[in-house]
């Protein structure tokens, strides 16, 4: 289909509107959520060569609208029950609503929608395909591409997870003030694994996967929007925008990892540079601290260093000390002995991650034995360094990472100094 | 993540089973196809032809030999795979364990490779 970036850009911004006007009026979001795709693929298919309708909003509700009375009129003809879903659809006031008062809704309609998606009945997979659809305006055929499986596949967990959100019988509107906190931590966890997705893949074919990042990053700044005032919405925008910098360094032509040691800054994204430390600043200046604030905070001193010996190190170690503090987890311990290293020598390091063993949820992880290798390395442990690396390419299970152990390993034991 | 389920087996044992043994081992399979498809785990998957139907190729000094039959000579043979994706390990694991063949002879559970890496 041929739909240039502006259409498209438009489609998606306009899609949780369209499906936040239709829901409120009618209930049923999961007729809903299908009438606005419908809309959106005729969108897609008229509007580059008819042009775009004047009203571009109005035009994508009214087909959603009439392609929803459609649905409703042969699902109630099965129910015997035509009567109700004919008299249903014939008011036409959604179509023209005052403006002031429509882009009120708009936002409280597509907060809903995001709470709504990242419904903690949900499994993660469903959460986040539920958020590209019916938040981001993307088709089942793009999720299903971006996360390599077949489009009836991507089709059914989208299906199921509507289903569970109407077998649930949750109303339209936002959760109780009492638990938007707690929601609205899931809504991030789902927008940082969208991120994540899309971040971790190397070049290659898959650009696809890459435009999950973006998603991400328009997703959390459409939050930011319509929650200014959270410290942690800023801190996750900012910590994707100083971390999706990196991007363009992250990896070599032929699509291996380079760490950030030996990354070539000059191409890193210096916008999103600047961005990301004026929103983690303004956050950490006046809102209550939080993980992902503290995250941000740490990206932005590696993204600050114009070259890697000029990283401050102390600063990261401190901020990884309020990290753990606020939110233990073996994975950020992990990260504090390489900080630990990199400000008290490697022996340091190592003692801290030797407590990691005893913990279940890392003792067979492979990044435990990755970043084991790296401290016996900068001490100087050549075949400790080696086995570990080795042992860390065996248990991971991304083929760069796999590829990037290898090559370390090799490396020691081709240098004859080593 | 994805994890590839390698099915093990030896036609030969099930080449004495009645018609309705058949049906009911055919019916288990289905059973579970539908539950992974329904599911959203299904991810693919093949059965493969008789491993007498297989070529093994060797390249020695740039010299190709091609030899009839499997690369590993066992009576258990790799009769086909499914790909499915699923939240833990102990998840696909438990859908091996309902693979029919898991009773007679031996399901094997191996995590898929991913494109995705973190620099360290």
């Amino acid at each position: 289909m041929r739909i240039d970036a502006e259409t498209e850009r438009l489609l998606r911004d306009l899609a949780p509107q369209a499906l936040g006007a239709l829901v409120r009026r009618y209930g049923h979001f999961d007729l809903c959520e299908d009438a606005v795709q419908e809309a959106l693929l005729a969108a897609a298919a008229q509007w580059p060569d008819e042009g775009t309708p004047a009203n571009p909003r109005g035009w994508l509700i009214t087909v959603a609208a009439r392609r929803l009375s459609d649905q409703l009129r042969s699902e109630s003809a099965r129910q015997r029950r035509e009567s109700t879903a004919a008299t249903l659809l014939t008011s036409d006031e959604l179509l023209a609503p005052a403006p002031d008062e429509d882009r009120l809704l708009d936002q409280d309609d597509t907060l809903t929608l995001l709470f709504l998606c990242c419904h903690p009945a949900l499994s993660p997979a469903s959460q986040v395909a539920l958020t590209l659809r019916a938040v981001g305006g993307l088709t089942t055929a793009q999720i299903a591409g971006a996360f390599f499986v077949p489009e009836a596949t991507m089709a059914q967990r989208i299906s199921r997870a509507k289903q569970s959100i109407k077998a649930s019988g949750l109303p339209f509107r936002l959760p109780p003030e009492s638990e938007q906190a707690e929601r609205l931590r899931v809504v991030l966890q789902v927008l940082y694994l969208i991120f994540n997705e899309g971040y971790t893949t190397t070049s290659g074919p898959n650009l696809q996967r890459a435009e999950l990042t973006g998603e991400a990053i328009r997703l959390t700044r459409l939050l930011l929007r319509l929650r200014p005032d959270d410290g942690e919405v800023a801190g996750l925008l900012a910590l994707m925008l100083l971390t999706d910098a990196r991007r363009p360094a992250r990896s070599g032509a032929d699509g291996a990892l380079i760490p950030l040691a030996e990354q070539d800054r000059s191409r890193w994204n210096q916008a999103f540079i600047a961005e990301g430390v004026a929103l983690i600043t303004d956050a950490l200046s006046r809102m209550p601290l939080g993980p992902y604030q503290l995250q941000a905070a740490i990206a932005a001193v590696h993204d600050e260093a114009v070259r890697a010996e000029e990283t401050d190190w102390r600063q990261i170690l401190v901020l990884y000390d309020l990290l753990e503090r606020l939110a233990p987890n073996p994975m950020v311990t992990l990260n504090r002995a390489v900080a630990l290293a990199m400000v008290s020598g490697p022996q340091a390091g190592l003692d801290l991650l030797d407590t990691l063993d005893t913990d279940d949820r890392l003792a067979g992880h492979h990044r435990l034995a990755a970043v084991r290798g790296h401290l016996f390395e900068m001490a100087g442990d050549y075949p400790a360094a080696r086995a570990c690396y080795q042992l860390a390419a065996r248990r991971t299970t991304s083929l760069p990472e796999q590829r990037y152990l290898e090559m370390r390993a090799a490396r020691l034991r081709a240098d004859p100094e080593k | 993540m994805k994890y590839m389920l390698l099915i093990y087996n030896n036609p030969a044992t099930y080449e004495n089973w009645t018609e309705q043994e058949r049906a009911a081992l055919f019916g288990e399979v289905d059973a579970i196809m539908q539950e992974l498809r329904e599911s959203g785990e299904w991810v693919g998957g093949e059965g493969l032809a008789d491993a007498s139907q297989a070529k093994t190729i060797r390249v020695r000094d740039g010299i190709p030999t091609i030899s009839d039959g499997p690369f590993a000579e066992a009576k258990e043979q790799l009769a086909g795979y499914l790909t499915v994706e699923c939240e833990t390990m102990e998840r696909a694991v438990d859908i091996a364990t309902r693979w029919p063949d898991a009773r007679y002879f031996a399901m094997e559970v191996r995590p898929v490779m991913s494109q995705n890496g973190t620099e360290q």
